[in-house]
Formats: C-alpha cells, structure tokens, sequence
C-alpha cells in the first residue's frame, strides 16, 4: 500500500516536471476577437434578470430593445423600432418595429414578442429586478396580482405595431424601453430553456452564446443576421473570469488579455497613468454617478436642516478626492455633470467650517454630538469614511465608523431609524438610463420612503413630488429644455433640504490593448460599461 | 472493520445534519436580506415582498429548513439566487477544479515538509536545522496573496516559465500548488521534525542500530515509518479544508474552484450556493478524518479498529 502511494506521487512529480509549461493558449484570440477578464462570475445573462454592471453590458449584446443609445452618447435613438409617435396626452406610445428582424433562433420578430416580454418582467414569477420600472403601464398591477392574464395597456395593434398606454405620463418612459429588462426575447426560446434561460439567453443581438464554462470564460460568437449593417466589428469575444485584477494587468501588458473589465488596480494607477507607454491605453469619461452621504432626516438631530447644512459644508472634498488618486471630481449636487438638467450655475454649500459651526451653534448643538457613519467595508471606502470622520470632527460632530459587508449596509439603510449617516461608496447611484428622475424616483423621493428602498436619507418633500410629477408630465419632444430646467430648480430645492452631502463624481478609466479602436468614447461608453462591445474593432494586430 | 466504517459514517450523517441546520441558523441570523439583494437597488417595495414570496423565504423558518432537508434527501440543493443554476450544477463545474489544486497542494507541502523537517531533525541543534526552522517559519507567516503574486509575478511575467494564472493544463497547476505548498510545508516540516525526534530515541530505533542496519535503513524502515503518523492526520485535514475551498490562492491565479464559488455567493447572500458549499466542505473534512483514520492500521499493525 505504501510503495503504491509512492508510486503515484512519484508519478505525479514526473507529471509536473516533464509536463513544458504551455503556452499560455487562451489569451487573445487573434484576428478579430477579442479577450475580456473579470474577476467574478458572470451571473444571469436573462436579460429580465440580470442586474449587475459586469452582466448589464453583455446582454445589451446579445439581446435588444425597442429603444437604445447612439454609441457613447446618451442621445435616445428607436431600434427595434421604426419609430414610434406620442399621443397628445403623453400617456400612449405607438411603436411601428422594424421588418424582417430576426431571432438568434431564426424566426422572424413579431409585435406579440414585446408584449410577451413587458409580461414576463412583470410576472412576479419571473423575480424581475426591473419589474418596477413598467408597473406604471395601465394594468400592470391587476397583471402582477394575479387578477388579469394580460396587461391591458400593451396592445398588439398588428404584427409590426405595438402600442402601450401609461397610468400617467411619464417623460422617462422611452428610457426604460431601451433598459435591459425591456429587451425583447421569444417566448418559445424561453419555454424550452425553462430556468436555465440565463444561460441559454436567445434575442436579436448582435453576439450570440457559443460557450459558456461556468467559472472560467463566456465566450460569444458575431450574428452573422444582425439587423444593423456591418455591425459588430468582432468575430468573437472571450470572457475570462476569475481572473484577479493585478494578474490582468499583467496580462495585458503581455498583450494576452485586450480590456481590464474590473478596471486599473487601484495599486498600479498611479504608475499607469505616469508612464508615457502605458497611459496611452487608458480612455478616460465621465460616467452617470454620484457618490454621496446621505442624512437620515427622520433621526436627531440630522432631522434639523440647519445641521444636515453644517455637515454638508464641513466635508473637504477635493481631499477624498485626492484620497483615491483623483479618479473622481468634488461634486456640489444630486446630478452628475453628463445629466441633462446638470446645474453648472449652482455652487452648493462651500467648504467652510466656521460656517458650518455657526449652523451647529444656531441648531443647538454647539458643542457638536455624536452619530454613525455605515460604509462599505471594501477598499477605498473606509479610508474615505476615516475622512469624512476626521472633517467631521473638526466641527464638533463625533462620528462612529461602521464598515461592514455591502449587503449589511443596504440592510441598515432600508431599515427605519437605523443609519444616521451613511457613505453610498461601492454602493453609489450609477443611473439606470440618462434622466434626471432616476436620481428621484428610487433614492429621493416619498414614493420610496418606505423600510428596503434606497431612500437611505429616509427623504421626503411633498412639494419637490409634485414638481417632479409635473416635469415627468413634460413628455413631448419639443418641452425637453423646458423640463431640463425644472429639474435644476427641482434638485435646487432639494439640496436647500440638504438630504446628502455629494462628494463626487466618479471618472471611468478603462484600459484596453493597442490592437483595439473604434469611435471615441466607446471605451467610455455612459450606458455600456466597460465598454460598448459592439462597437469595438481591431485595428491592429 | 467494516462496521467501524459503517458507525464512522452514521456518524457522519448526524454531524452533517447539525452543519447544516447551524449554517442555515446563522445564515439567516445575517442582518442581509436576499430577496432585497436580488431585487436590486430601484425595485419598489412590493416587487420586494413579491421575490421574498416567491423564494418562499416570507414563510417560518423551520418550515424553510424542513423544506430545504426534504429537497436535499433527493439530492437537490435548490438554485443559486444569482446565477439562477442548479447549486448542483456550480459545485460540480468547480469540482474538478478544487480536487487537483488539492493534490497540488499536498503533493508540494509534502514534497517540501518532508524533507526538510527530517533533514531538520537529524541535523538537530546546527546551523542546517536552525535555517530549515526559520524557512518553515517564513513559509507558514507569509500571506498567501503576497507569496502568490510573487511568484506570478517572478515565474510567470518577468521569466515566462509558467503561465499568468488560469486553468487547464498540469502547467496552470504549478505555481497555485507551490504556493500552498510553501505554506503548508512548513507546519509539516515543524510537526515532522517534531515527530522524528520523538521517535529517534525510542528503544526500537537503537535496536536497529544495534543489530546492524544501515542508517538509511533506520531513518526510512523505522523512524520514517512511526514518525508518519501524524503525517497522515494532516493529510486527512489539509484533504478537507483544501476541498472546502482555498479562497486567497484561488482567486489569485484565478483558479476556478470551490472557494471563489463560496466567496461570490458570501458577498450577495446567494443562501443555496452558501449551503451547497458548506455541505461540501463538511463532507470533504469528514471523508479526509476518515482515510486518515483507515490508513493508520496500514502504517502501524498495532493500531486495530474492532
């Protein structure tokens, strides 16, 4: 018995010793594909379901919606549709669809396919993240509650017209028919995958699943029918997961890997940046998000908007800033500058701690008290917490640190009365689609002031609901610059209400391989992150 | 024999049931909800409510858990919350994975532990020993990420020996092994140095010496062989804990096993994948405790199981 073992670990060492060391045979695949890393698994590719920035991407590959987005814009364009019209009262949509666009299964896209999508997201069965994005399309909630088998506002008008008709208007509603959860998949594809449709995802797009080893790549194929002349450029991309982000890099400086889909290590972008070779491999965008405290406005003594103004005035942000390397810029309100309705002529609460005291003192507190902050326990997010902590202190204000597991976060920030303070970090609003009410609707507004929403400042004025509501009433092309500037007043007041202290504004930068190019901006794409894969060419080899 | 294998494993069973009833306690003792996970950040409140009905996770929990025993009496594990695969099909794609970083692993602490604890040993109290010692103490100290990136960063990037990380061929095992096996090795260098000094001095030792075997012959027939013991518990262990998963050396070089799978699942509450892994590693740990058990007869004739 023991000689055997011996043998077979004998065996095992002239295994690995006369095995050559292979060549490293997965990386770019050469000609005109592609390889992106990743360090997690890629989830769900159903794109009722999936919901995560790394999955969001891809399925807006593989899958398509009646609506999407010229390439690194945020500018609406139809796409599944023709075109579409707006009745006079804003509440109903006419979409003709283009003809003769087909299924990855081969048969042809019909108007029936949209209604059967919009339903099968607002099946609670379906357990659709985005259901509640469509709930305002007459006769979504007798459909989701089980009183009526088919959502009385989507009607099949005739094989290539398709119209929906809302509760109210809704200025945003073009934009949540280019959301993934909108994109059109057939019903047929998704009855015989069953459960695994997440994994056997069947649209219209431009990439079609040719292999998927859980745990370790995705690869997509080109579809070869793709409705839209010439596109995509590539053959082929590879997504390899479970790569760590420091060996990515170095991947990719061994020309084995072309898009650092988990971004510059945080370690090695200062040195990327500085080197002359290197940086010229990065592209750098804005992108649609705030990262922010918000004040619990329910709990004392944050609930006097004298104190809430203090702290918003005691934050030194161009420090956090240059905390995390100055990939971000300070931000003064709610709205990231790529937002229509973005204020450029507002200037928020400076930074000014005799100022900020003097509110303090006003409010009653001279003397400052003590609250806590929650922050994501993950890199650099306690380190700006401690900032936060350290100005904070300056004005009086004793702040105690709980860094903890994102899931615990969003808990206690959904949860009433729990989370004085809390640091959106790792957790900040990214924007669902390019319009001003995203920034309301889910975070700010008293339709969310309920226990597990995001209003995580428990935040709520009657009077900024009705303006809102009013400015999605806007819905005609010709009132966007209108509604644009209702907004700023809007945001106007409710940073007079001062529910968050905006810190920043966070930059993308993506780093690809040489060989790859493309119009400007796809790398930075505001709706495809980390880039518009469809978009991507090789240019070199 | 057989019916210590058969108690062994009755056992086992009532051992897992209690893992498996405390990791279902504790997991939903976690102030984290995975319905409002999955819901994602703009579901409303009643898309909310209608997931946590849907994954029956609004009902009692010993209702939830008697479910979950009877779904896995028939060897289902349900599905993970995110991937929305079968928990079975996760584990199985990983695997593989987990079970030859495995035997990298302990074939390298052995290969490395060994040795140097026995040159250690008949070394002792000399310069040799002294360094052996301090090596293992380096090798058990240093982090694994750090000692993992080096190497990476040495064999890998600077001198292309091996490749950057990934999964596929006896090269791709190398360096992750070596890494476990660096750390490793120093505890079994420690406990073999150890074990060979308890042993050295034993009256059957000095026998053999005295009736004339050649000291080769004394280090591998007699002190070898009774020092293993201890060895073999090891083995049993690292068998377990290196089949629950070595989450730092595998996301490292992006090794597709079991640990990245347990870690995924730990940061978004995927409560099946969590289960299923853990329901892994139990069994995994007992199965190594019990071979270890089995092989002692094999190493020492007095030891019996009746």
């Amino acid at each position: 018995m023991k000689g055997k073992a011996m043998i077979v670990l004998l065996g095992l060492l002239l295994a690995l010793v006369l095995v050559p060391a292979a060549p490293p045979g997965w990386g770019q695949g050469g000609g005109r594909s592609m390889t992106v890393t990743f360090k997690d698994d890629v989830s769900t590719l159903d794109p009722a379901i999936g919901y995560d920035w790394q999955n969001w991407s891809i399925i807006k590959s593989i899958t398509d919606g009646l609506m999407d987005y010229e390439p690194a814009t945020t500018t609406l364009t139809p796409h599944l549709a023709e075109s579409y019209a707006v009745s006079s009262d804003g509440r109903t949509y006419t979409f003709k669809l283009r003809r003769g666009v087909r299924f990855h299964n081969g048969r042809e896209f019909v108007a029936s396919d949209v209604k059967y999508t919009l339903e099968r997201v607002l099946n609670p069965k379906t357990q659709s993240p985005g259901a509640g994005f469509y709930g305002s399309i007459q006769g979504a909630k007798a459909f989701a509650d089980g009183k009526a088998g088919g959502v009385s506002g989507i009607k099949v008008v005739d094989k290539s017209t398709v119209s929906i008709t809302l509760e109210r208007p809704n200025a945003a509603f073009l934009h949540t028919m280019a959301l993934n959860f909108a994109h059109v998949v057939p019903q047929e594809a998704v009855a015989k995958a069953g459960a695994d449709f997440g994994h056997k995802p069947v649209g219209t797009g431009a990439f079609m699943v040719k292999e998927w080893a859980l745990g370790q790549r995705l690869v997509l194929v080109r579809n070869p029918n793709y409705f839209l002349r010439g596109r995509p450029y590539l053959d082929q991309i590879t997504f390899q997961v479970g790569v760590e982000p420091n060996v990515a890099f170095l991947r990719l400086q061994r020309n084995e890997v072309d898009i650092l889909g988990d971004g510059i290590p945080p370690a090695d972008f200062v040195k990327v940046m500085g080197d002359s070779r290197l940086n010229k491999l990065v592209a750098v965008g804005d992108q649609l998000q705030t990262g922010y405290v918000t004040i619990n406005t329910q709990v004392e003594p944050l609930n006097d908007v004298r104190v809430r103004r203090a702290l918003n005035m005691a934050i030194d942000k161009t420090r956090i800033v240059r905390i995390i390397n100055n990939r971000a810029v300070p931000a003064n309100q709610v709205l990231p500058p790529l937002m229509p309705g973005y204020d450029k002529a507002y200037t928020g609460y400076a930074f000014d701690r005799e100022q900020a005291k003097k509110l303090l003192a006003e409010a009653g507190y001279p003397n400052g008290f003590r609250t806590t902050l929650f922050a994501n326990n993950t890199d650099p997010n306690p380190r700006i917490a401690q900032a936060i902590q350290q100005d904070l202190a300056a004005i009086g204000v004793r702040v105690e640190l709980k860094t903890q597991a994102q899931s615990t976060v969003i808990e206690a920030g959904g949860t009433k009365g729990q989370a004085p303070l809390i640091w959106s970090g790792g957790m900040a609003w990214i924007a669902d689609y390019p319009d001003p009410n995203n920034f309301y609707w889910p975070i700010l507004s008293c339709d969310a002031l309920a226990p597990g929403t995001w209003n995580w400042a428990w935040y709520c004025n009657r009077d900024v609901e009705k303006m809102v509501i009013e400015a999605d009433a806007m819905v005609q092309p010709g009132q966007a610059a209108a509604r644009a500037a209702k907004f700023q007043e809007i945001y106007r007041k409710i940073m007079s209400d001062a529910p968050w202290i905006p810190v920043f504004n966070e930059r993308r930068y993506t780093m690809h391989s040489a060989r790859l190019g493309g119009v400007r901006g796809i790398f930075v794409d505001p709706i495809h992150i980390p880039v518009h894969y469809d978009e991507v060419r090789v240019i070199g080899k | 024999m057989t019916a210590y294998v058969l108690r062994r494993l009755v056992q086992s069973a009532v051992i897992l049931l209690g893992v498996s009833l405390l990791t279902f306690l504790l997991l939903f003792a976690l102030p984290a909800d995975p319905a409002r996970m999955i819901a994602g950040r703009s579901a409303t409140v009643e898309t909310v409510a209608r997931i946590r009905t849907e994954l029956g996770l609004d009902r009692p929990l010993a209702v939830q858990y008697a479910r979950y025993l009877q779904r896995l009496a028939r060897g289902d594990l349900g599905r993970s919350y995110a991937q929305k695969v079968e928990v079975a099909d996760l584990l199985r794609s990983r695997l593989a994975a987990t079970f030859y970083l495995m035997l990298g692993g302990i074939f390298f602490e052995l290969l490395i532990g060994l040795p140097a604890g026995l040159l250690a040993a008949v070394r002792r109290r000399t310069r040799t020993d002294r360094t052996v010692m301090l090596g293992a103490f380096l090798g058990v100290s240093a982090p694994q990420f750090v000692l993992g990136l080096l190497l990476i960063y040495l064999l890998a990037y600077k001198v292309a020996v091996f490749p950057l990380g990934g999964y596929g061929t006896p090269a791709h095992l190398v360096l992750p092994a070596v890494t476990l096996g660096i750390a490793g090795g120093g505890w079994y260098a420690r406990m073999m140095r150890s074990a060979v000094l308890d042993v050295v001095h034993k009256d059957y030792v000095r026998t053999a010496r005295a009736k004339g075997a050649s000291e080769p012959r004394v280090l591998t027939r007699h002190v070898m062989r009774n020092a293993l013991l201890p060895v073999v518990t090891m083995v049993g262990l690292d068998f377990g804990t290196f089949m629950g998963g070595v989450v730092i050396v595998e996301s490292v070089f992006g090794w597709p096993g079991i640990g990245q799978l347990a870690w995924q699942a730990i940061q978004i509450v995927d409560i099946p994948v969590i289960m299923g892994v853990v329901l892994v590693s139990a069994v995994a740990i007992m199965l190594g405790n019990l071979m270890a058990d089995l092989a002692y007869p094999l190493l020492d004739p007095r030891i019996r199981y009746g």
